[in-house]
């Protein structure tokens, strides 16, 4: 099964468009028209963007990106 | 096509709207306790407010004031988060802190819309702006910022001393949002005055408030005038052509909202850019380090925006409430100090450091909950743009006279003269 062990989601009812994650990781993120952040496909991390995806859970000042860690 | 004569009023004369509000004893003059009668108006707090925050984290983290009719000041991260995100019971309706409250019928819009208003208003104002603002929208300003930046740089040829705040970090917020409005680019030491008079002038008496406050809605009004009779492809025409609840927008709220990005565009920019080259001036292992390392800017400038957060909010309690341990009632003042929170060591590692490799920072520069900062990612760029043109052009700098460096007054903190030696 090709399925990547990390996903990362952004709970849209905390996020406010402060951009961190996509200026982090902008390979994982991006913008919708009013500058919220979203989820760029499926929200799989491929092994070489997994630090980026944890910078940008951890910078995010609203706690709104989340890593989920699949078994 | 009909006539858009919702501009053609005339002001009041004394700004007979602002009078129906409650006004308080003007109290000034140094501090007795930080504790029980704090002023983020006194030099004190103006010079170096993080010794006075650190310490009221400590023994009084809620901190009171009898002045501006009562006023708290919570300096732990959690405090200030709560107030942010708590918009049930602490009201934007107005967020520069003063002797004057405005009338609670002003709420939820507030006179700058959106930063003055509340749900469920604010976030349809708040949407009108939001694209505007956007990463991507404000990135079409990078090469004229850059150019800018460096015309400014030129324009300090053959100086051995110049003042990075009064030479080069106020003009570019001045410059980008005047585009940005369509205002005439030589308007800006107006504007300078504007925003002194309305950050800065706390303390006035009121009626000399009001009238410096209608001075800005005029100019605002002339130029509304201007681009109703020449429409541009700027903010101006934006507001003025933009429709909420299908219908256009109320003329206050149109040049509310002009007055917001006007006066929230500078002074902030002005103050993080500024506090930036203070810090890299008397930080000679940090300055070169970022003129080595010129990809680490983007880390540092998050530590500047923590360490030397420029604004701080305001709040007003809407009802009596015991909270957080202190006994609230309504109208008291909330100062909302994001800079105050941004040095809670329960929140960040080394709090009282500047670490400019510093990867986690989930600091509160923009504030927190729905009121984060519309201008926030046009703030990064100008103020990643101003450095990074600065470390290139002038990549070897000291402060001049530490002693002659002056800070804001009020809300908003940042340097106003910075003499730094560059020869």
């Amino acid at each position: 099964m090709r399925s990547s062990a990390v996903k990362v989601q952004i709970n849209p009812e905390l996020c406010q468009g402060h951009g961190r994650c996509y200026d982090l990781a902008p390979g994982l993120f991006g913008d919708d028209e009013e500058g919220y952040g979203r989820v760029l496909s499926d929200g799989a991390v491929p092994p070489e963007a997994e630090r980026d995806a944890r910078l940008a859970v951890l910078n995010c000042p609203e706690h709104a990106v989340e890593l989920l860690e699949e078994g | 096509m009909a006539v858009d004569d919702r501009f053609s009023f005339q002001t009041p004369e004394t700004g007979e709207d602002e009078l129906v509000g409650t006004r308080s004893e003007i109290i000034t003059g140094p501090v007795a306790d930080w504790a029980t009668d704090f002023s983020h108006l006194e030099p004190e707090w103006s010079a170096d407010p993080y010794p006075i925050q650190d310490d009221l984290r400590q023994r009084c983290p809620i901190a009171r004031t009898e002045r501006f009719g009562g006023a708290w000041l919570p300096t732990r991260y959690d405090d200030v988060a709560a107030i942010a995100y708590d918009t049930d019971r602490f009201s934007s309706r107005s967020i520069i802190l003063s002797n004057f409250r405005p009338p609670r019928e002003l709420a939820p819009i507030g006179g700058s819309p959106p930063i003055s208003s509340d749900p469920p208003f604010h976030r349809d104002a708040r949407k009108l702006l939001l694209p505007a603002f956007t990463k991507k929208v404000v990135a079409r300003q990078e090469p004229a910022t850059r150019a800018f930046c460096h015309s400014l740089i030129d324009s300090l040829a053959g100086r051995d001393v110049v003042d990075a705040a009064h030479d080069y970090a106020q003009h570019i917020p001045m410059r980008v949002i005047a585009d940005m409005l369509g205002f005439p680019p030589q308007d800006g030491p107006q504007f300078r005055e504007f925003v002194e008079d309305l950050l800065e002038g706390i303390n006035l008496p009121p009626d000399d408030r009001v009238e410096r406050v209608s001075r800005l809605f005029d100019y605002l009004l002339a130029q509304v005038h201007d681009h109703l009779d020449q429409p541009r492809e700027d903010l101006t025409t934006y507001l003025i052509d933009a429709e909420l609840y299908g219908r256009k927008l109320d003329p206050s709220v149109v040049t509310g909202a002009m007055a917001l990005l006007l006066i929230a565009g500078i002074d902030t920019s002005w103050s993080a850019i500024g506090a930036s080259l203070w810090h890299l001036a008397k930080t000679p292992g940090d300055r070169d380090r970022l003129v080595a390392e010129p990809g680490l800017l983007p880390t540092a400038m998050e530590e500047f925006l923590r360490a030397y957060a420029p604004v701080t909010m305001a709040r007003l309690v809407k009802q009596d409430m015991h909270w957080h341990g202190v006994d609230m009632k309504a109208e008291d003042w909330i100062l909302l100090s994001f800079p105050a929170a941004n040095r809670d060591p329960a929140q960040f590692d080394r709090a009282d450091e500047v670490v400019i490799d510093r990867e986690v920072n989930r600091h509160a520069a923009f504030g927190l909950g729905i009121h984060r900062c519309v201008g926030s990612h046009l703030a990064r760029m100008e103020l990643r743009v101003a450095l990074e043109v600065w470390l290139e052009r002038i990549p070897a700098f000291t402060l001049d006279d530490p002693g002659a460096v002056t800070w804001s007054a009020g809300q908003i903190r940042g340097p106003r003269t910075l003499p730094l030696r560059i020869g």
